[in-house]
């Protein structure tokens, strides 16, 4: 039972995680209907500027944190601009084409020497781990502040979306682009500033999936990324408290998984939910199935 | 003068919609567009507002050229545009569906009092505020459409086809509301496939036929023209 406990905690923390990351895709979904298919390796990204930052060049971990998501928030707005904003209004493939060919950029350009290089890095801990036994449950400062600093990004993205006109703009974009436009929103500026919010979340995913599992290359973002998408498309892409929802539940299917079936398996299951979803639900645990009233 | 449209010529892909049509707005008027399904009714007024780039042409409101500006940008100087099947947003609660409308109002006391003038003018709206704008009627839907569109205090209001879907009674309460507005001092500018009641309120009107506006002049001329009465007005020509 205790056993079962320590999984449950270690598949959530797995599953803030992935919210961090499913949130981008969520969030960038709704405002331009476009799987940003390079928004795991933006998390990919910010897990090596985090690294950089903290172990290489000796920045406190806030302050290596903070540069990891300033960066990746203005990468993110650089992808969209070059590579999706020109065809926004084209056939949605070709934007999907584009970001699967900015996927793949990002991964062999993060492998040159020059960048950050094409071998496993193992990732120092930036502060000692701390094991705390509460009523027999194994609990570890890495829980902890990873739980909290989510939480505190959550409650903050709340309060932007739905208590700020920015928030507001990006809901009514969401909507219909020229509506919004009639209201005198700025639709690039508000895809833009939904771009670099998803990646600032991504690159602070990155920084702590690379503090609780210790070891990045360029190629680390892609499962969590396919993971963070299903997630996204588990509760509904393009709703927000969906992808929360689907990231915490993906974190248990796969730690648990890996617990009680076989850790070769894990994979597999959680890819098999997506087909599932697509299936069955394809708007998602929380997406409503009846047509909106016109 | 507010608005001028000059020798406009708009175009989908290749398709031309607009063949050069050339109209103009006054100061405290009731302006009325109408015409069959396709005229290219709709389009003039998307142009107007910026959401489409015309070839060929131009278009001046209060003495400023204005075919160049993005539509977010046009908002600002003055016009509002209530488009076509009310483009409320429902996942918006009806208060910030009012709100969005204000969007381009920075002082908070300023936006409230329109707020107030917009509820005292839909008493509805008011006791809706905080409900999704998805679960309005359609005639609600229609009144916060006009009342966002109010909320940006514009010096013109464009709008496209507010009777849609509406039963007759409440056309008729919509277009004394639209009426009331423009006795209030801001200018109209108004599409209608229903021509008759559009007439009825309209100083002036110009008929489109296929990109071409083929007739002009006052509410009551262009409703005294037989060839209108027969083809918009649903009068059959009599046979002597």
């Amino acid at each position: 039972m205790e056993h079962f406990l320590e999984q449950v905690l270690n598949g959530f923390q797995l599953g803030l995680m992935y919210a961090l990351i499913a949130l981008g895709y969520t969030m960038v979904y709704g405002v331009v209907q476009l799987i940003n298919f390079a928004h795991g390796d933006v998390f990919m990204v910010g897990a090596f500027l985090g690294y950089f930052g903290f172990a290489v060049w000796g920045l406190p971990l806030p302050l290596a944190i903070l540069l990891a998501m300033a960066s990746c928030a203005l990468l993110g707005v650089i992808i969209e601009r070059i590579a999706y904003r020109p065809l926004r209004y084209a056939p949605k493939i070709a934007a999907l084409i584009s970001a699967i060919g900015v996927s793949l950029f990002l991964e062999y350009f993060s492998s040159l020497k020059f960048v950050f290089g094409p071998n496993y890095r193992v990732v120092p801990r930036p502060f000692p781990e701390i094991q705390w036994k509460i009523a027999g449950l194994t609990v570890t400062n890495i829980q902890v502040i990873v739980f909290v600093v989510v939480l505190i990004m959550l409650i903050l993205l709340q309060i932007l979306i739905y208590r700020t006109k920015t928030g507001m703009a990006m809901r009514t974009v969401a909507v219909d682009h020229n509506a919004a436009r009639l209201m005198g929103v700025n639709v690039d500026t508000t895809i833009s500033i939904t771009f670099a919010i998803g990646s600032a979340f991504a690159a602070l995913g990155g920084v702590l999936y690379a503090i609780a599992y210790p070891q990045i290359h360029p190629f680390m973002g892609i499962m969590p990324g396919l993971k963070a998408f299903t997630a996204a498309v588990l509760g509904g892409i393009g709703i927000i408290p969906g992808a929360v929802l689907g990231a915490l539940i993906m974190g248990q299917v796969e730690t648990l998984t890996s617990a009680y079936i076989s850790s070769q398996m894990r994979d597999a299951i959680a890819f098999a939910i997506l087909i599932l979803v697509l299936l069955f639900r394809p708007t998602g645990l929380l997406g409503r199935t009846e047509t909106e009233k016109v | 003068m507010i608005l001028q449209v000059k020798d406009l010529e708009v175009y989908y892909g290749s398709i031309r919609a607009l063949q050069g049509i050339s109209f103009h707005v006054s100061k405290g008027e009731i302006v009325t567009l109408i015409g069959a399904n396709g005229a290219g009714k709709s389009t003039t007024l998307r142009t107007i507002s910026g959401l489409l780039t015309p070839r060929q042409g131009e278009i001046y409101f209060q003495g400023q050229k204005i075919n160049r500006i993005p539509a977010h940008q046009i908002v600002k100087m003055g016009i509002s545009h209530v488009p076509e099947g009310r483009q409320i947003f429902p996942n918006l609660t009806v208060m910030e569906n009012l709100l969005m409308g204000a969007y381009t109002r920075r002082n908070r006391s300023e936006i409230q009092e329109t707020l107030e003038e917009v509820f005292t003018r839909f008493p509805r709206l008011k006791e809706r505020a905080r409900q999704l704008a998805g679960t309005l009627s359609g005639g609600e839907q229609q009144m916060l459409a006009m009342g966002r569109g109010l909320m940006s205090k514009p010096t013109l209001l464009i709008l496209d086809e507010p009777s849609m879907g509406l039963s007759p009674l409440l056309v008729e309460e919509i277009f004394e509301i639209i009426k009331n507005i423009n006795q209030q001092g801001t200018t109209i500018l108004l599409v209608e496939q229903n021509a008759y009641m559009a007439l009825q309120i309209a100083h002036r009107a110009y008929v489109l036929e296929t990109g071409r506006i083929v007739l002009s002049g006052t509410s009551n001329e262009v409703q005294s023209n037989p060839q209108i009465r027969s083809a918009y007005l649903g009068e059959i020509e009599k046979e002597d």
